[in-house]
């Protein structure tokens, strides 16, 4: 068991809050991490796999051709499979190995195994397969019309329905009804490494695979699927992961499924890392969504009832489509208080690779398009943007769309107040108001408020079950044991801070023990920004008891010093042996969710926020740049100022490149432009200052105050950057990404309106 | 010298050591760096030149060792992230990403080192633009840049006082 | 990375002479590789057709630039890095410099040459509009000697040139009279740092008397070569800018360029982007009132 970063030795200042440094920072900027592709073993050979190249159909043939040497490969087909032919998750309705037909373009259909890696791509191009096509359906369109059925009875994944109040009857009294639809395509995470994993199988020992990955105890459940070995015979190993933003949530189960299935064949250690357009092609992406709004509202520009219809494409399989339908609706709302509405919400196949879990996970398309459909609400009724959130903000006391009471201080107005204070929103409105009669660049200001609820919905962090724990060792060291892994968000260094704490020690005194799933208890998934406030408070837990148990034994007095708390531990594991503490989750007892209405406390805790984009559109290139962007939100408490402005930083980024570039070319059902030269993020040069404040109102379900900010910073700039547009252009835009090419479309659909937009003659 | 088809031989330093290595010659400078001498240090992000996860210095000069074949490195000096340990700007801009947040994944960051290494060899002083300049060529999906320019900041004020 | 580095030969004479001997005992065999930064992109997606090159990267004879009174002589293996330092380039050719900066990042600047950008015959190549504009010559050079053609004929269609099989080119020349013009290059990409061009246009301009007297407008990602815009220019020479005259030159190059949907963007944008950038140097250049 790898332990990370414990010292022993110096006194520190309060820690959480400060800016304790990253607990493996000094590993990675020296050259000394780790990461899988890092790591060779003995013996180790290679894995590649042959995909399918058709969206639907049956495999008629598979013809392996004459020019390679198939004696010296290892080569694994569903046949081989000698437990469960899926991939564990919610459904298992996702084969490991497509055995007979195929769903969708990339499926795995082979796997190939071979000591020199180089050979790989030669050999799986020279496998042929033959298929029979068979209809497919490529987009929301077409599987909403059935045409064919590829999933289910209705080609529906999930469907959700939630209805507060009484809708029907407000739409004769509403003053107005705004309808708008609104759009997000695909976005790929694009972690700069890949996914990659290595297998190990020993008759004895079982299986073990080392990987790139979010959450070592999913892949080890749908590893004992597949392989039909008991839990103690399977382990997984997070290896230092290059970045993840829920891409490596639960694709790397299939890696790893196929990894081991070849490691298993061969007898060898089999190591599978994809490149850049494997990775880009095959693995899951964002959910592309359709939202469709029809709201009534009132002359003075309340909310008075609405509709909403929130669809997402969720590919072949059902994957976590579920649970990311869940949340964008959930959050279909926005910040806003809706004394009725009714959202209904599906998530559907269609004959792509499956999508999966991107930071925001359905939040960034809902809160898209309902903070697109304000500023739309607004226009109609004659109001600011400003304005018109101001009045429909939630307020303390009133319940959002599922009927969830806001209880915490939280005062809306005021962080909008702060937030157009810091962007300077009055003066430059007029500013630019005036710059735009003139000149060949138009600027604009957007806004977008919103709520991100952290940890899981409702009942989901009760089954979850998370269990946390400390160790205290002979040397006197403290290392905490989770199964929460670190992929640069900050998890190692949050939780030693939090038990450093707890536990009266210096921040070096604390390691983290490499997530094993031999050796660290199942604190659940690293995803859904539970890590800090949910896993942070049973690390406290944990620690507290630790010190407890110290102090009972008489170990340890109610005050002491480092070296007094190290000689404890010393002493108790020569008397006792192993010195761990373990917390297990427990539901708050005042949170009630009723999953068969879909009413109730959604989330433990919300942030809020304030985002506030300022763009110039070129009306000779139609680009759209983001000049200056402020993040402002409300996150619990900051655990660490440093770690946190970097998660909202990165989160604008991506956020920014959600709205203006990142775009997936599809034809068929398979991507068109899978290198990182055709699929565009932003780079040094493209990023804005981003200005990132904070706001703490503390939350009692959450370790020191915390609530999650890992996936907030990924809601608002979308709609943020996008309202900006607007603002400069006066031409509506319902859909992401946000092209140069879009732009122009928009405003040359009226020639007139494009002449009169370009008045300027020579500058 | 026409080279027989087949593996050559490559005399090249690295990190200040002589190494000689028997390889193909289209072999990528990459990969000898990664599996031939062990220097994992330098990653691989893309294979095609976009993402600087690979980027050395190679005479000097910042390279993406992913599109240069060995054969090609022969009688060079490449240096990677692990021959940075004694330099002084290197440390600098160590101590500073960790201190300012310019690493949180950690994949890109050797390779944003080396680039921050070769703008601050060529401008001690560099303002806001430079920097944004000379690290266009590594991409950063966790960071969103930000703290990564704080860090090479502060770094270059760092080493122009010492 | 999805070719196999034991099938292919890589070989690197250390003399221009010996290379191009190589060439051409054996034309068309042996592709000859600079910095890499196109060829191994291909290699490492399994897409390089080649299986022998060439390595020209260590040839100093390619890698000068000479400064003469009528002209300067660029190597071919010049990289982008070589050409941003050159005080002359600088100052006599900015076009030159700025499309310099534009390529890839400082890494791919540092490896890129010139040579390679118009080898590889893209038309969204970023250097390719600017010496269009500046009337550079190429020197080609084999076994069988040196000659000296227009660059303006040398690209014949998409990816295509008049490079012979066993040729090289040794140098680009670039004459040195462009001092007073006003020079003016925009390129339009994904993005503002590594992304290849959508638009891309090189001009330069000479006013005299509040007339134009000379101009020479370039474009790149606008054809399947780089090109031109021969009318346009025409229509242009002897007259004042005015509103109407933008009008006309919009309408003109229009009809010049030949821009394709793809998978960066499209014809219809492609079309009023390049007319825009073309109209925003005519603006510039009427502003400028330059003396020769």
């Amino acid at each position: 068991m790898r332990i990370i970063g414990a010292q022993l030795g110096l006194k520190s200042e309060r820690i959480v809050g400060n800016p304790s440094p990253r607990k493996e920072g000094r590993d990675k900027v020296t050259g000394h991490a780790r990461y899988v592709d890092d790591i060779s073993l003995p013996g180790m050979i290679y894995g590649a796999t042959v995909r399918s190249q058709i969206p639907r159909g049956k495999i008629k043939k598979i013809t392996f051709g004459p020019e390679i040497n198939w004696n010296d490969f290892v080569i694994v087909s569903a046949q081989d499979i000698p437990g469960k032919n899926y991939i564990t998750l919610i459904v298992n309705d996702q084969p490991c190995l497509a055995d007979g037909m195929v769903n969708h373009p990339e499926e795995p259909i082979l796997l190939l195994a071979h000591p020199d890696r180089h050979i790989l791509p030669k050999a799986v191009a020279a496998v042929s397969i033959d298929y029979e096509p068979i209809p497919a359906v490529l987009d929301i369109d077409a599987s909403e019309r059935k045409s064919p059925v590829i999933w289910g009875a209705d080609n529906i994944f999930k469907s959700y329905l939630i209805e507060k109040g009484d809708v029907e009857s407000i739409w004769e009294k509403a003053d107005h009804i705004v309808e708008g639809e609104y759009f997000t395509g695909a976005q790929e995470q694009l972690y700069i490494e890949t996914n990659g994993v290595i297998a190990q199988f020993d008759p004895e020992q079982g299986v073990t695979v080392w990987g790139s990955l979010q959450c070592p105890y999913y892949v080890h459940k749908a590893l004992m699927a597949v392989v039909n070995l008991p839990e103690n015979k399977v382990r997984v190993v997070q290896t230092e992961t290059g970045g993840a933003f829920g891409g490596k949530e639960e694709y790397p189960s299939i890696l790893a499924a196929h990894a081991t299935l070849l490691a298993m064949k061969s007898r060898r250690p089999v190591k599978m890392v994809y490149d850049r357009a494997e990775d880009m092609t095959a693995t899951t992406k964002r959910h592309p969504s359709r939202t469709r709004h029809r709201t009534a509202v009132s002359e003075d520009g309340k909310i008075l009832s609405g509709e909403i219809d929130f669809t997402i494409d969720g590919g072949a399989y059902a994957t976590l489509s579920s649970v990311v339908l869940s949340r964008g609706t959930i959050h279909a709302g926005g910040p806003y208080y809706w004394p009725n509405v009714r959202i209904r919400a599906k998530a559907v196949a269609t004959n792509t690779p499956p999508q999966g879990a991107f930071r925001g996970f359905g939040a960034p398309q809902s809160i898209f398009a309902i903070e697109r459909h304000m500023d739309r609400i607004a226009q109609v009724v004659g109001l600011s943007p400003v304005e018109i959130r101001r009045r429909n903000f939630l307020k303390p006391g009133q319940t959002t769309t599922t009927e969830q009471p806001v209880n915490e201080q939280i005062d809306l107005q005021k962080l909008l107040d702060r937030a157009l204070e810091l962007s300077d929103y009055d003066s430059k409105k007029l500013r630019f108001a005036k710059e735009n009669q003139v000149g060949t660049q138009r600027k604009g200001l957007g806004i977008a408020a919103f709520l991100h609820g952290a940890g899981f919905t409702g009942s989901g962090e009760l089954y979850l079950a998370s269990v946390a724990g400390i160790e205290g060792r002979a040397d006197g060291s403290v290392h905490v044991l989770v199964s929460s892994t670190e992929f640069g968000q900050g998890t190692n260094t949050v939780l030693c801070q939090i038990a450093a704490e707890a536990l009266d020690l210096p921040y070096e005194a604390v390691g983290i023990a490499q997530p094993d799933t031999m050796e660290v208890p199942n604190s659940g998934p690293t995803v859904a920004s539970r890590t800090a406030m949910v896993v942070g408070k049973l690390v406290e837990s944990a620690a507290r008891k630790l010190k407890r148990t110290l102090r009972d034994r008489g170990l340890l007095g109610e005050t002491y010093t480092p070296e007094e708390f190290r000689d404890a531990c010393r002493k108790y594991v020569s008397a006792h042996g192993k010195f761990r503490e373990f917390a297990r989750y427990e539901q708050p007892s005042d949170i009630f969710w009723d999953d068969q209405t879909y009413r109730g406390a959604a989330y433990a805790a919300f942030s809020w926020a304030i985002y506030i984009a300022e763009v110039t559109v070129d009306l000779l290139t139609y680009r759209a740049t983001v000049d200056d962007f402020v993040a402002l939100q409300e996150v619990g408490r900051v655990l660490n100022p440093v770690l946190a402005k970097g998660q909202i930083a990165g989160g604008v980024a991506q956020g920014i490149g959600f709205a203006l570039y990142e775009k997936v070319e599809w034809r068929d059902g398979r991507m068109q432009n899978p290198q990182m030269t055709n699929y565009i993020m932003p780079t040094s040069a493209d990023v804005p200052p981003i200005r990132v404040y904070f706001h703490e109102l503390g939350n009692t379900y959450g370790a020191f105050g915390a609530k999650g900010i890992g996936e907030l910073p990924m809601d608002g700039p979308a709609p943020a950057i996008v309202n900006a547009i607007e603002d400069a252009l006066g031409l509506p835009f319902n859909s992401v990404p946000l092209l140069p090419e879009d732009i122009f479309d928009a405003l040359t659909k009226n020639s007139a309106e494009r002449d009169a937009l370009l008045t300027a003659g020579p500058p | 010298m026409i080279a027989a088809s087949g593996k050559c031989e490559v005399t090249l330093r690295v990190n200040g050591e002589i190494k000689i290595v028997q390889a193909f010659p289209m072999e990528r400078l990459l990969d000898i760096l990664r599996q031939e001498f062990g220097l994992t240090g330098t990653k691989e992000g893309c294979g095609e030149g976009e993402c600087g996860a690979c980027s050395v210095l190679m005479d000097g000069a910042l390279v993406n060792s992913c599109l240069i074949p060995v054969l090609q490195a022969k009688g060079a000096s490449i240096v990677t992230i692990e021959g940075l340990a004694g330099d002084s700007r290197a440390r600098a801009l160590q101590d500073c990403f960790l201190e300012h947040g310019g690493a949180q994944c950690g994949i890109c960051t050797p390779g944003m080192i080396l680039a921050a290494v070769s703008l601050l060899n060529k401008n001690s002083e560099p303002n806001i633009e430079d920097i944004r300049e000379g690290l266009a060529g590594n991409l950063c999906r966790c960071t969103g840049y930000i703290q990564i320019f704080e860090a090479v900041a502060e770094a270059a004020r760092r080493s122009a006082v010492t | 990375m999805r070719s196999d580095p034991a099938e292919f030969e890589l070989v690197a004479p250390e003399s221009l002479p010996k290379a191009l001997s190589l060439l051409a005992e054996n034309p068309g065999a042996w592709l000859p590789i600079a910095g890499g930064t196109d060829v191994m992109v291909q290699f490492a997606a399994g897409k390089l057709p080649a299986r022998k090159l060439m390595s020209i990267w260590n040839l100093g004879e390619l890698r000068r630039i000479e400064v003469l009174p009528s002209e300067i002589r660029i190597g071919a293996g010049c990289t982008y890095t070589d050409l941003r330092g050159d005080k002359t380039i600088a100052k006599e050719f900015p076009l030159i410099a700025r499309a310099a900066s534009w390529v890839g990042g400082i890494a791919n600047q540092n490896r890129g040459t010139l040579g390679g950008n118009i080898v590889n015959a893209s038309p969204a190549a970023d250097s390719l509009p600017a010496l269009l504009a500046y009337e550079a010559d190429l020197i080609l050079v084999s076994v069988r000697g040196e000659r000296r053609v227009a660059y303006r004929n040398f690209h014949t269609d998409y990816k295509k040139t008049q490079l012979a099989a066993d040729e090289l080119v040794r140098a680009i020349c670039l004459p040195r009279r462009f001092l007073g013009y006003l020079a003016y290059t925009r390129k339009v990409g994904t993005r503002n740092a590594q992304a290849i061009s959508k638009v891309c246009l090189a001009a330069l301009g000479r006013l005299d008397a509040g007339v134009i007297a000379d101009v020479r407008i370039a474009m790149g990602s606008v054809a399947p070569i780089p090109i031109r815009l021969a009318e346009t220019e025409k229509i242009l020479t002897g007259r004042r800018v005015d509103s109407a005259l933008l009008l006309l030159a919009r309408k003109t190059a229009a009809t010049e360029i030949r821009p394709i949907d793809d998978i960066r963007s499209t014809a219809r944008y492609r079309t009023e982007v390049a007319n825009n950038l073309v109209a925003e140097f005519l603006g510039r250049l009427g502003a400028s009132g330059t003396r020769p």
